[in-house]
């Protein structure tokens, strides 16, 4: 890959919380090539809500170094790079679906008018037309989380970064959010750095999965998913799939995830 | 569609009736006590006179009692927004420079214990007897904690997506504060000013029993007292209280209008 290409390039990241507290994240090598969509997967505490969060210059790294789109973490945060969605949908009671989405091109000083055209392509985009009135107390936990995808692609970031979003959901919608996403993520062809830790998920929207391991947090291994593009119901029979999910499964447990006792993963 | 009208208001009327009535019944049952049993089971006029002439004594001296309320309802007025308006940029600073909060936060919650009805006399003594200062300054200094200690919360109880999202979009602390802080704290906010209306009242009221000008309300209640003009007391009680309820249903209902959005507002609107 030509250093051109590269978003994201990790090179031993490490980091540590509190005085010689937990090694949430220990040598740190990641390299995310441009339109790529790369799963951080793993057992809670193994460091990927973590790592994301230094990709995003949100939580420092203790040591090493990490570029994104050429440039520091921190240039690239305030030159607004990437867009972010989390577990739970973090929407802003007080406004309505329409003001969230909007949230960033306000900061970001777009005038009303691009700021309601930019709103109903999103509304379009992710299939919520007609709720731009709507709070959201008044949607569902899915609905809300497409609120929010919609909020991270407002101002078109190169890159997004998403932090086990469909976590919360039953399994019937996320797995037609993970179709929404992959066919949202096929119209816009930005680059993707996912966290989860579905196993199935991680294999069904990558190109590549990530495997990462707890105390101290590192990468195990890195798998190529070469399941054809573009992935739909029947990606989720193909016999390639399972041994694609074996083969996640196995890299996990190799990586020592059998010993992990649960907790919460370790965020600042 | 007025024909589709009728019942739907019809079944509005038969909800709200369901829903005042029996406060309305028990309102009936409380005036029918004072003003019947009460007298009847021997409790003495300056105790509690009957009801009717309570009622015959506001009739009576009711220039006198207006006055006195809009004076006394001007100094309560007067402390909550001071103490109020103060209360939330002190706020706004111990949430900006977090330090300063943890330093100054034991001593504001201590401070809120503290009795301050018992410092009437003393601020007498700086303002003048005769100044509604001395009443505005106590019915802002009740207000002040309870509203500072609400606001504070308000303002840093974000859940931690919420601040990062805001740091994801490189948004200075200006920002975070107008777009997330300031509006995730105004449920606190109301709350507060609805505690701090009452406290006003109560200051403002107690204010006066320490002197102020002879039209104040409280001055009013401890002169009749002290003339056994019990009806009259109890008249400008009545009033110290519509008052006070008065305030606290403006303060709910500019709740209403501002936070309309929050939950605990949701669930009171059918």
């Amino acid at each position: 890959m030509k250093p051109s290409e590269a978003v994201v390039t990790a090179r031993g990241i490490s980091k540590t919380f509190g005085k010689g507290g937990v090694t949430a994240l220990q040598d740190i090598e990641l390299d995310v090539g441009r339109g790529e969509f790369i799963s951080l997967i793993g057992p809670s505490g193994c460091g990927k809500s973590t790592l994301l969060r230094v990709i995003g210059d949100l939580v420092d790294p203790t040591s090493g170094e990490i570029r994104v789109n050429g440039k520091s973490a921190r240039q690239a945060r305030l030159d607004r790079d990437y867009g972010i969605v989390f577990q739970s949908a973090v929407l802003y009671d007080w406004r309505t679906v329409a003001k969230n989405i909007a949230l960033p091109l306000e900061l970001m000083g777009f005038n009303r008018a691009e700021r309601a055209a930019r709103v109903q392509e999103l509304l379009s985009l992710v299939e919520l037309d007609g709720f731009e009135k709507h709070y959201p107390w008044q949607l569902s936990g899915g609905m809300q989380q497409r609120v929010s995808i919609a909020r991270a692609l407002s101002f078109t970031p190169a890159l997004l970064l998403m932090d086990e979003p469909f976590g919360a959901l039953d399994e019937m919608t996320r797995e037609r959010m993970n179709d929404e996403l992959l066919r949202i993520w096929t119209e816009i062809r930005s680059t993707v750095i996912f966290v989860t830790h579905s196993i199935t998920e991680a294999v069904y929207l990558s190109t590549r999965v990530v495997v990462m391991s707890p105390r101290p947090g590192r990468i195990t291994s890195v798998l190529p998913i070469d399941l054809e593009q573009p992935r739909t119901r029947e990606t989720r029979e193909d016999p390639r799939f399972f041994e694609l999910v074996t083969e996640v499964r196995e890299a996990l447990h190799a990586g020592g995830a059998d010993d992990v006792v649960e907790e919460p993963e370790v965020v600042e | 569609m007025s024909t589709l009208a009728h019942p739907a208001s019809g079944r509005r009327n038969t909800q709200r009736v369901r829903k005042w009535g029996p406060a309305a019944i028990v309102f009936g049952i409380g005036m029918a006590l004072w003003q019947w049993v009460l007298p009847a089971l021997g409790v003495e006029r300056y105790l509690l006179p009957p009801l009717s002439d309570v009622l015959q004594a506001f009739w009576d001296n009711r220039s006198e009692l207006v006055r006195g309320g809009w004076i006394t309802f001007k100094e309560a007025l007067g402390g909550f927004v001071l103490g109020c308006s103060l209360a939330f940029g002190f706020a706004l600073v111990l949430a900006r420079w977090r330090p300063l909060g943890s330093a100054l936060m034991p001593y504001m919650i201590a401070a809120n214990a503290v009795p301050i009805v018992a410092f009437a006399p003393i601020t007498n003594a700086w303002f003048g007897t005769l100044s509604p200062w001395s009443k505005v300054v106590i019915a802002a200094v009740l207000c002040f904690f309870p509203v500072l200690v609400n606001t504070l919360r308000g303002l840093t109880s974000l859940r931690p997506e919420s601040l990062e999202l805001m740091r994801s979009y490189a948004a200075p602390q200006r920002v975070v504060f107008a777009r997330a802080r300031i509006p995730n704290s105004l449920p606190f906010v109301f709350s507060a000013l609805k505690i701090a209306s009452v406290l006003a009242m109560i200051g403002a009221v107690v204010g006066d029993y320490f002197g102020g000008s002879t039209e104040a309300l409280g001055v009013q209640i401890v002169s009749s007292v002290s003339l056994a003009q019990y009806e009259t007391a109890w008249a400008a009680i009545l009033v110290a209280s519509l008052i006070g309820i008065a305030f606290y249903a403006a303060v709910a209902l500019a709740e209403r209008l501002v936070v309309g959005w929050h939950p605990s507002i949701r669930a009171g609107v059918d």
